[in-house]
Parts: structure tokens; C-alpha cells; sequence
């Protein structure tokens, strides 16, 4: 739907950084425009316009993760107070699905950011792991669908998950070594059979661009 | 399968014998059902004659006059037959799971023909024509616009038109040009079957009931477009079969149908598109002038439901009229009207509309499937091996070249291709349902001598593809689905997998994800400007306020998530614990027992797959989630009042911990096992019954 034939060199520059085509480039600039209301940047409070967000349980998180500098590439701790067009395709960019022409190594570079991106997720204090607590919360927020769970089963299941990373990276640590937590490698490893590629994409739009959620 | 169950099985069983029996074999002078014949003339006659007969003896004290009411009595009890069929079918909750519910429809169907063949009744008139298109078809067909997703539905436009209308007539064509080709063989003895025939024919057995199919892809959580692809399917299925229908049936009246020239089969052509798009304008006019009448009954609620119905009944009519698709017009009708009705109505007029609706549908399906039933167990057949084996095999390679041909095409367009899988799902979804029952038990005789023949044929498509299709797409469905993931998950890939879900979820609804949203956006406008002032009736306060509260709720059970929680030591002692132990493994039992968990308790990824249940209303599952999320902040905050702390966020659980029967400090084998172990009891949900003894279990 470009109406102008000659593509503005920032365009093309933004094109180049992240991946995306100029139609799609344009598409998400009228979105970033709908949500920013005309200013020139997101505040977090610009999320709540979003209505089907609401009933989303990890809203919070993924609000967050827009304006984690880890995800912008800006620092290696913190929270951008706001952001600008470029930060938000940035961002959009880790959805991007994989193309066929990719080769061997951007392909696994690709892997790693989307999986980088996840991490960060869970890694709310920035000190790159993921600790009991942390992943604590994330399954608080995921469970929030029920009442009737108690904590203890909630905190039993979070140390599952950790005994079983902790197991797959026992070879590392030493017998009286005390596991952290989830490190970035461990959690690569995690996700070591799942084609993460696959999964974590959103169309973005051409014609009819449905998401295929499995 | 407790024995509550079975004894209300038992139950129910005796009182199937005993409604049944209640059926007096009463003389048959009511002829067999046949075209265009009214009911009243034949019993009132007799009723006189009944009369007469008895006049010379005394007065009776105790008279038993079963002709006054045969028929509406015969109707009422099928219907309570089929329901109690129903009730039975769910309370064994095993099988929902393995056959469709048209399936136990069909089985009381026959039965009921079974028990009236064998006492050589006569059955009452259920199914002529008129009755048929008056009166069984608008209930269903209202009930499946009204219930359509509607946003799903217009993503999909293109898709859906493409696949119905061409897959139709693809079907319809196909089927009957190979039938025409195989009468054409002598040997089969069919070739009194012209070439209009097999034509109708074809149209008749390619009309689509998905029902089944759709119920199975609610349970697997198919994708999104599949399950939409299907839905369209069937909405538009029926409008063009019975379209295409009539247009053979006028062409077949024609007599000297030699004579059929080009000009009238483009005519033929012509007439589709404006039957087609006639109704669907009827019904958009009908629509908005419904939702215009509903913004003034404020006070007089209680008939509102009624307007609604009226008014998609109207639109039904007349198109009818004019010849004009009242199936299309009832459909764009009733989606029209749905979104402005529901702002106007007041709650329990809602309610009863939805309610109402499904019921009416629920007994005209009801009805047309016993009525199957009944005639499968008659004289009303004429058996050719030929004839219903290549209807049969033609059904179903016609339905999967068409698929296969038209998907191939149109995947070229779509950025999203549906893949070989997902075809195969929707080929073999191509379940024949009532309609094409309904069409070929209405053909009308003179025109159509070998009429037996088509309806045996049609009874066999139906059968199969209900029965054995019905009931083998759920286990395809999970097979295609399954093959991908063939590993045993482990408890991270489950939370993570479910991480990603939310966050795709998320991210497609930040980057406003749909197609043509700027079409959508465009007439969210112009609604906004111009219909909703027209069409809805001012705000009550009272609804406002509870929405802005709801919304509140919503923000700090929210912002409470946001705040992390401090860290408890007696988690971190215990994992410390766990560490000392080098080889200790979760036992499978636990991962499974964990997962479990997580499977059951885990927030649902917002259902993006319209819930469609014909028999059933969806639940409302976003609301259910906003309660959810309400709830357990109160229940958090109770828990933290009853602890005394300030915040409602402050330490969490030791209190809970106390519930256990062993503290964790001493013991060093035990606890994590025993952790476990609870949680498997409150995964099964079993109350709270805890483990009066601990078992202990060894590490592996």
C-alpha cells in the first residue's frame, strides 16, 4: 500500500537494521501512530488503549519488555521511560518470521535473539539469571486463572522446573556448588529440541496475515 | 464412569420403554406423508365418523379419543424422546468424546421408526415442504447467523466466499456429471436418470453439516482459520444448496427440458448471484430496521425477544416472496441485527433470545434427524449397489479434489498457507447432515420417479459419513496434531511453551493484528458516527458503572502481579536441600503429576477459535477470566487480612505451609516428595484430602 515510489533513505536504513519490508515498515508506523495518539513516543500508558490486552495475564511483563534496554539494545539493565518508532520496530523485529533464504548462521543468531528476548522475560532484575523467584512469579501470573491453587503447589512446581534445568547442567556445577539459577546457556539448552523459529512469529501484515497459533 | 451414572442410565432407560409404550398402536387411516397434503380435513372427518359410530350407547362416563390429538401428542413425545437422549448421552461423559451428538439423534431416530414400523403405525406428517421451509429450516438457519463470530468471519471474507461458493458448486457439479456418467452405463440399470437429475442430486448430497467436525476442532484447539474455514463453510453452504436446488427443480419443470438453451442456463447463472446477494441485502435492511425498533422498548421488555424473532422471520418470509434466498436474508439478518440488539435489550431479554434460539434450533434439528430415523426404517427405499457405492466414493473424492484444487489456488494469495494437514482436516470434516436429508425427502414425486432411490442413497451418504466419519475425526484430528510433538515435554517446555502463547497473543494484539483492519477501523468509524447514534438507545448508568468497575478490578489485580512478591526462605532452604542431593531426579510420576498441574491450571491463551456449539451456548470465556482474576485478588486479600499484614502483597504462605503434616526442616529425604505428592491430590482436585500416609518413595 506504499503510495510513494522512492523510499526515504531512513526508511531504507530502518529496513536494513531490522528486517522488515516497506510495506510492513509502514503498516506498523501507522499502528505505532494509532497507539501513540500523533505524539512522538510510547509511554506505557499508551498500552492501555489496547483492549484485548487486558484479559492477557502476563500484560505486565510484556508491556516491560518494550521498554527493557536489554530488548532495545540501548543497555544492559533498566526501563526506557519511553519509545520511539524505531524502538518499537526494533522490538517488533523479534517477531519476525525466519525467511527461507536465511543460511546456517544468521539463522542461528536469529535463534538466539528470540530466545535472548524470552529470557528476559523471566530475568526481571537483570542480573542474568533466572532465579527460583523469578521464575516464581512467571508461573504466579500464569496460574492466575485459579483460585483454589495453593502457593505451596505453585512453589513445588517452580522447583521442579528448576531441579530439571539444574539436572541438565549438573555436569557444570560442582557437588557442594549451589545452583543460582537458570543461566542464558542453560536455558538455550532448554530450549535446545523446539524450533523456537517456528513458533515465535507474527505475520506481519501483507494480505491476509492470520496468526497460526498452535 | 461412577455408578450414579449408570443408575441414571437405568432410569432413564425404563422411562424411553415406558414413553414408548404409551403409544397406543391406533388404526392407521392417516396416509403416509406426502406433498402438499393438509392435515386438518383428514381427522376432522374422522373424528366425525369416530363420533357417529359411538352415538347409540350410553353416555360414556370415561372415552379414550387418541385421533383429536395424534399428532401434535406423536411430535411431542419424539422431541422429549430425543431429549432424554441427549441427557442420557452427556450424563456418560466418555462418549461426547467418541461420537458427535448427531450420531445419538440418528439412533433414537431409528429407534423410533424400529418400535413404529413394527407396530405398523402410521407416522404423523411431520416433514412436507411447507412445513419444512416454513418452519424447521428458519430456526436453524437463524440460530447459526445470530451465533457466528462475527470478527473471526469478516478476516476470513475472501477466504470463505471463495472456498464455499466455488467449493459448492465444484462439489455439486462434480458429483452429478460422474453420476451422470455412471448412469450412462447399462448395466447399472439406471439410465432413466437424466442428466437434471444427477445435477439436482449432485446439488442435494453437497450441502455440508459440520456440526460434528466443528465440535471435535473446539476440543483439539484447532487453529483459528481452520475452524473458521469450516463454520463459513457451513453458513453459506445451505443458503447455496438450497439455492442451486431450486433452480434445478425450476429447470426440471420445464418441461420439455430438451429445450434448455444457453440463454437459460446463464439466466440460470444470473439468478444465483441475485437470489444470493438479494438476500443478503433483504436481510441487512430487515436487520437495521429491528435494531431501530429495539432502541424504544425500554418499557415494554418483555417484548423484545419477540421483535427480534419477528423481524429475522419477516426477513426470512419475504425474501421467500420474491423468490429471493430467505436463508441469506435471515443469515446477514440476524448478524446485522445482533450487535445493536444486544446494546439495546435489556439483560434477561438477552438471555431468553439466546436461549430461545438455541432451543427452537435444538428441536427442528431434533425433529428433521428423528424424521431421518423413521424413514430409514420403512418401505421407502429402493436399493441399487451401483448407484449409492459411486454416490458414496464420488462424495468423497469430489469433496477433497475440490479442497485440494481450490486451497492450492487461493494459498497463492494468502501469506499464511493452509497447510497439507489442515486440508486434509477439511476434506475429510465433509459431514452430510438434515438439510440433505430434508432436500431429498422433498423432491417432488411426479418429477422424479426414481425418488426412493435418491433418498436411500442420501440415508447411506448420511449414515457414513456421521457415523464413521463423525466418529474417526477426533482421533485423526489428535493424530495429525500429536505427530509433531512426539517427546515427552518437560515441565519448563510446558511453562515456556505457554509463556510464548501469551506473549504471541500479545504481541499480535499490540501490532493490532488483523487484516484489512483499516476497512475494519473505517467502519468502525461510520458505525460509530452514524449507526450506533440511529440505532442504540442511551447508556444506563447502572451498566457503566459496573463496567468501569469491572475495569478497575481488572487494572490492580494487574498492577498487584506487577509488584514482585519478597523471597520466602523456606522455598530457597528447601531447594537448597535438594541441591545436596546430587542424583536426586524427579521421578516421572512427579513430572507428570506437575504437569498435570500446569495443563489444568495454566491461564488459557485467550480463545482466538470461535466457540461454536450448535446443541450448546458458548461460554463466555473472557469474562469468566476477568471474574477469575477478580477472585483471586480477594482471595489474596482475605488471606493477608486474616495474617494481619499491611500490604496486600506482603509475605505469602508460611501460613499455608502449616497445613502440612510434616514441616520440611527435619527430614531430608522426604519433603520435595512430599510436595509432590500434594500436588497431585490438588491436581485431581479431589478436595483437600491430603496424604494421611506419606508414602515414601525412593529415588530411582
Amino acid at each position: 500500500m506504499g503510495s510513494a515510489q522512492s523510499v526515504p533513505p531512513e526508511m531504507r536504513a530502518l529496513a536494513e537494521r531490522t528486517g522488515f519490508t516497506s510495506e510492513q515498515i509502514e503498516q506498523l508506523h501507522r499502528r505505532f501512530k494509532q497507539l501513540n495518539h500523533n505524539r512522538k513516543t510510547i509511554r506505557k500508558e499508551d498500552f492501555d488503549t489496547i483492549p484485548d490486552l487486558e484479559f492477557n495475564p502476563i500484560r505486565a511483563r510484556i508491556v516491560h519488555a518494550f521498554f527493557d534496554k536489554r530488548n532495545l539494545r540501548k543497555a544492559p539493565a533498566g526501563l526506557a521511560e519511553e519509545i520511539n518508532f524505531e524502538d518499537f520496530l526494533t522490538i517488533m523485529s523479534y517477531f519476525r518470521p525466519i525467511e527461507m533464504d536465511m543460511d546456517e548462521e544468521r539463522l542461528e543468531s536469529f535463534r538466539k535473539e528470540k530466545l535472548k528476548f524470552l529470557f528476559h522475560m523471566y530475568d526481571a532484575d537483570y542480573d542474568g539469571i533466572i532465579t527460583l523467584q523469578e521464575y516464581k512469579n512467571v508461573l504466579d501470573e500464569l496460574m492466575s486463572g485459579n483460585p483454589h491453587l495453593e502457593k505451596e503447589s505453585l512453589r513445588a512446581i517452580a522447583e521442579g522446573a528448576m531441579l530439571e534445568a539444574a539436572s541438565a547442567c549438573m555436569a557444570r556445577t560442582g557437588p557442594d556448588e549451589v545452583y543460582e539459577g537458570i543461566t542464558f546457556e542453560d536455558f538455550l539448552k532448554v530450549w535446545k529440541g523446539i524450533d523456537i523459529e517456528t513458533k515465535m512469529h507474527v505475520r506481519f501484515l501483507t494480505m491476509e496475515a492470520i496468526a497460526h497459533c498452535y | 464412569v461412577g455408578s450414579p451414572a449408570t443408575e441414571h442410565m437405568k432410569m432413564l432407560c425404563c422411562l424411553l420403554s415406558l414413553l414408548t409404550l404409551a403409544c397406543p398402536s391406533a388404526a392407521d387411516y392417516l396416509d403416509e406423508p406426502n406433498l402438499g397434503s393438509s392435515l386438518l380435513p383428514h381427522y376432522e372427518h374422522d373424528h366425525a365418523d369416530a363420533v357417529g359410530s359411538s352415538q347409540d350407547t350410553r353416555l360414556q362416563i370415561f372415552t379414550v379419543d387418541y385421533n383429536n390429538v395424534q399428532i401434535p401428542y406423536e411430535v411431542t413425545l419424539w422431541i422429549l424422546l430425543a431429549s432424554l437422549a441427549k441427557i442420557g448421552f452427556h450424563l456418560y461423559h466418555r462418549l461426547p468424546r467418541l461420537m458427535p451428538e448427531s450420531c445419538i439423534l440418528i439412533a433414537t431416530g431409528a429407534l423410533v421408526g424400529a418400535i413404529i414400523f413394527g407396530t405398523d403405525h402410521k407416522s404423523p406428517p411431520v416433514m412436507n415442504t411447507s412445513i419444512y421451509f416454513l418452519y424447521l429450516l428458519p430456526p436453524i438457519v437463524l440460530e447459526e447467523g445470530y451465533f457466528m463470530p462475527t470478527r473471526p468471519f469478516f478476516e476470513n471474507l475472501g477466504s470463505i466466499l471463495w472456498w464455499s461458493v466455488l467449493g459448492s458448486l465444484l462439489n455439486s457439479f462434480g458429483i452429478g456429471l460422474s453420476l451422470y456418467g455412471i448412469c450412462q452405463i447399462e448395466a447399472f440399470g439406471l439410465t432413466d436418470l437424466n442428466l437434471l437429475q444427477n445435477l439436482l442430486f449432485g446439488s442435494m448430497i453437497s450441502a455440508v453439516d459440520p456440526v460434528a467436525a466443528l465440535a471435535v476442532f473446539e476440543e483439539a484447539s484447532v487453529n483459528e482459520q481452520l475452524h473458521m474455514m469450516i463454520f463459513g463453510e457451513s453458513l453459506l453452504n445451505d443458503g447455496i444448496t438450497v439455492v442451486l436446488y431450486n433452480i434445478f427443480i425450476a429447470f426440471t419443470q420445464m418441461h420439455r427440458y430438451e429445450e434448455i438453451e444457453s440463454i437459460d442456463i446463464l439466466a440460470g447463472f444470473a439468478r444465483f448471484f441475485v437470489v444470493g446477494l438479494g438476500g443478503m441485502l433483504f436481510g441487512i435492511v430487515f436487520g437495521f430496521v429491528s435494531a431501530l425498533m429495539t432502541r424504544f422498548t425500554h418499557n415494554v421488555s418483555a417484548i423484545e425477544p419477540l421483535l427480534v424473532f419477528m423481524f429475522s422471520y419477516l426477513s426470512y418470509l419475504c425474501a421467500e416472496i420474491l423468490y429471493i434466498s430467505g436463508i441469506m436474508a435471515m443469515t446477514a439478518c440476524a448478524v446485522t441485527m445482533k450487535k445493536y440488539v444486544e446494546e439495546n435489550v435489556c439483560q434477561n431479554s438477552y438471555t431468553t433470545i439466546k436461549y430461545f434460539m438455541k432451543m427452537l434450533s435444538s428441536v427442528s434439528e431434533t425433529l428433521i434427524f428423528v424424521f431421518m430415523g423413521v424413514s430409514t426404517v420403512g418401505k421407502n427405499h429402493e436399493w441399487n449397489w451401483a448407484f449409492i457405492c459411486f454416490t458414496l466414493l464420488f462424495c468423497l473424492i469430489w469433496r477433497t479434489l475440490s479442497v485440494f484444487a481450490l486451497f492450492y489456488i487461493s494459498n497463492k494469495f494468502r501469506t499464511y498457507p493452509l497447510t497439507f494437514k489442515d486440508q486434509l482436516i477439511i476434506s475429510y470434516s465433509g459431514l452430510r447432515g438434515a438439510s440433505s436429508f430434508s432436500l431429498a425427502f422433498l423432491l417432488p414425486g411426479k418429477l422424479f420417479p426414481r425418488k426412493k432411490l435418491f433418498i436411500t442413497a442420501t440415508l447411506v451418504v448420511i449414515y457414513f459419513t456421521v457415523f464413521i466419519q463423525g466418529i474417526t475425526i477426533g482421533p485423526l484430528v489428535r493424530y495429525l496434531d500429536v505427530k509433531k510433538t512426539n517427546k515427552k515435554e518437560s515441565i519448563n517446555e510446558e511453562i515456556h511453551m505457554r509463556l510464548m502463547d501469551h506473549l504471541k497473543a500479545g504481541i499480535e494484539d499490540i501490532c493490532g493484528h488483523w487484516s484489512h483492519y483499516q476497512l475494519r477501523d473505517k467502519f468502525k468509524k461510520f458505525d460509530n458516527k452514524y449507526l450506533k447514534k440511529i440505532l442504540i438507545r442511551e447508556h444506563q448508568p447502572k451498566s457503566s458503572i459496573v463496567s468501569l468497575y469491572k475495569k478497575m478490578e481488572i487494572k490492580l489485580a494487574i498492577e498487584m502481579a506487577e509488584n514482585a512478591m519478597k523471597i520466602s526462605e523456606s522455598s530457597t532452604a528447601s531447594l537448597q536441600r535438594c541441591r545436596n542431593r546430587r542424583d536426586h531426579r524427579l521421578s516421572p510420576a512427579e513430572v507428570e503429576s506437575m504437569r498435570d498441574v500446569l495443563a489444568h491450571n495454566l491461564y488459557q491463551v485467550r480463545q482466538r477459535a470461535p466457540s461454536y456449539n450448535r446443541h450448546n451456548l458458548p461460554s463466555n470465556t473472557s469474562e469468566k477470566q476477568a471474574q477469575e482474576i477478580l477472585i483471586r485478588r480477594q482471595h489474596s486479600l482475605r488471606q493477608s487480612c486474616r495474617k494481619g499484614n499491611s500490604l496486600p502483597w506482603g509475605r505469602p504462605v508460611n501460613a499455608t505451609s502449616m497445613r502440612y503434616l510434616s514441616l520440611p526442616q527435619d527430614h531430608s529425604g522426604q519433603p520435595t516428595r512430599r510436595k509432590a505428592r500434594h500436588v497431585t491430590f490438588t491436581a485431581l482436585q479431589v478436595g483437600r484430602s491430603r496424604s494421611d500416609t506419606p508414602k515414601v518413595i525412593k529415588a530411582p
